[in-house]
């Protein structure tokens, strides 16, 4: 359940709701660090839940010594009320039993909330493309048909790729099975989406092929996409660079070398 | 995963199951799955006294919470301050999980969680987690044992084993730096530091961040010792790194500032045994 933390009597009336979804390489998490860092987004409260790994650090999107020692838990609401723009970060892991219940906890949040649409940064494996999915953009998009009614010429002058149904049986010639929407390595994303169909929210799920290792340059590349619609920052693909890197992202690799070695 | 040499390396790995369909359980899976879900229920036994406060509404009055996690933390508690004849047993929380041995019986149960009580001093408040305790199991441990507690004036100090192997730095740690203490505190907890807080991109995860998850968003002043050590198995060197944690609390707790060899003797369980490598 989502609690305010004490200052805040935070409304989310007509606000976007940005959030990932738990998915291959942590794509969407690593995008909405560069949202929340770079225009420096208050924290609002937090989604106190037994879904989800217990996890807590210092702050980390510290920018000095003096703001470092703050705590931050495992999934937690920051806004920035001059873009009407809020973001839920998920830090992590879903437990497996009970993603179903973490669904619903937030498609009601949602609801609840009033939020104008949520948008949900994912992944999903490279490596299961299909043929058709191999060529071009490695993103790609889905929109619920209550976002579609919204911004339906937005997202042609977008000129977007929507994800592809891909056949239930590949190979086979079967007339009864429909081709069906796959997000394999995408944790909750085709469930969230499919919720919110049922449900008649505005979701938008956007998304990249992607395999594990050093996501970094994923997240960017996913960053600057939804920027080309949400307008958060001002061409951001002109000067790179324009994407705060938060403290958190450092010793990806682990920790220093011993000196000893050289 | 196999190397070119056919290794098996177990690696972690970030990618997601897609939870696709929602499985078709026929009714005997469904039992099978909430038997298995009841069994893995926390279940907090207080004594009769505690009991019958609890269940006539009247929380247990506690001012300090002390939780030690871990062989090192716990065994800590029992050489520097369980020792002293001061301390009641009061109650013990059962866990069951994959790891939860079926075969060692009804009295390693009872003593891998267990919940002592000061006898002058009955608002504080001690209980050592020598048991694993599951992912899912983390949140409800925390809520059950948080229920029975009231919550005005509480502070939290929790001690926490950890390895070193988990910290990350940039420079590198010499062997004479470990043991050593971080902490990391809730926003209510106001308290001299005692050690250098907790740097990014290290995390708190386990009990310890389960406790502090709950005591931030309710507003509980707590703080975490993670102690990072580089041996595994109870010691003596890293059980004193804990000191300085608890003297603060001086006034609540007589610290046994220096315990004998033969409270050591009885923690430290000599790791030379265990190896048959050199018999």
């Amino acid at each position: 359940m989502f609690i305010a933390s004490e200052k805040s009597t935070a409304s989310f009336k007509d606000f976007t709701l940005v959030m990932p979804a738990v998915a291959v390489g942590n794509v969407g998490q690593l995008a909405v660090d560069l949202i929340v860092s770079t225009l420096n987004m208050t924290r609002v409260g937090y989604v106190h839940t037994d879904c989800l790994i217990p996890m807590a650090g210092n702050n980390p999107y510290a920018t000095c010594k003096e703001d470092s020692e703050q705590i931050h838990t495992a999934a937690e609401v920051y806004t920035a009320p001059e873009l009407k723009l809020a973001v839920l970060q998920i830090r992590a892991p879903i437990i497996q039993t009970k993603s179903k219940k973490f669904r619903q906890l937030i498609t009601s949040w949602i609801k609840a909330s009033g939020f104008s649409r949520t948008v949900v940064l994912s992944s999903s494996h490279a490596y299961q493309r299909d043929d058709q999915q191999l060529q071009g953009t490695p993103l790609r998009y889905l929109v619920t048909p209550s976002l579609l009614k919204m911004s339906a010429d937005a997202l042609k002058e977008l000129g977007w790729r929507e994800m592809e149904r891909v056949p239930a049986f590949p190979g086979l010639a079967d007339a009864n099975s429909e081709p069906r929407l796959y997000i394999p390595g995408g944790g909750i994303t085709k469930g969230l989406y499919t919720d919110s169909c049922a449900e008649d929210l505005p979701l938008a799920v956007l998304l990249l092929f992607c395999s594990e290792g050093d996501n970094i340059p994923d997240a960017f590349t996913l960053v600057n996409h939804l920027n080309d619609w949400l307008h958060l920052l001002d061409n951001p693909s002109q000067a790179p660079n324009k994407w705060k890197i938060p403290t958190s992202w450092s010793l990806l690799f682990g920790s220093g070398l011993p000196p000893a070695l050289f | 995963m196999a190397t070119f040499f056919g290794e098996v390396l177990s690696v972690y790995s970030r990618a997601v199951e897609e939870d696709d369909e929602e499985l078709d359980e026929n009714e005997e899976d469904e039992q099978i799955r909430k038997e298995l879900e009841g069994k893995r229920e926390v279940c907090l036994h207080w004594n009769p006294e505690i009991s019958e406060a609890l269940s006539s509404g009247n929380k247990c009055q506690c001012s300090d919470f002390i939780l030690a996690v871990g062989d090192n933390a716990a065994r800590f508690v029992s050489a520097y301050i369980l020792t002293s004849a001061n301390w009641d047993k009061v109650g013990h929380a059962s866990v069951w999980n994959e790891r939860s041995r079926p075969f060692t019986g009804q009295m390693s149960e009872e003593s891998a969680c267990v919940f002592y009580r000061h006898k002058d001093n009955p608002s504080v408040l001690i209980c050592q987690v020598t048991c694993y305790i599951a992912e899912d199991q983390l949140f409800q441990w925390t809520e059950k044992v948080f229920d029975c507690l009231q919550h005005r004036e509480l502070k939290v100090t929790v001690l926490s084993d950890s390895s070193v192997a988990d910290y990350k730095t940039a420079d590198y740690l010499s062997d004479s730096s470990v043991p050593f203490l971080r902490s990391l505190h809730t926003t209510n907890y106001s308290g001299l530091p005692i050690c250098p807080s907790l740097e990014q991109p290290n995390i708190v995860t386990g009990l310890p961040a389960a406790v502090l998850n709950h005591c931030q968003v309710h507003h509980i002043a707590a703080v975490v010792y993670q102690c990072y050590s580089d041996i595994i198995g109870p010691d003596s060197v890293t059980m004193e790194t804990y000191k300085p944690a608890l003297t603060k609390l001086g006034k609540s707790i007589q610290l046994d500032s220096s315990p004998s060899t033969d409270v050591f003797r009885k923690f430290v369980k000599t790791t030379d045994i265990q190896s048959n490598l050199y018999i």
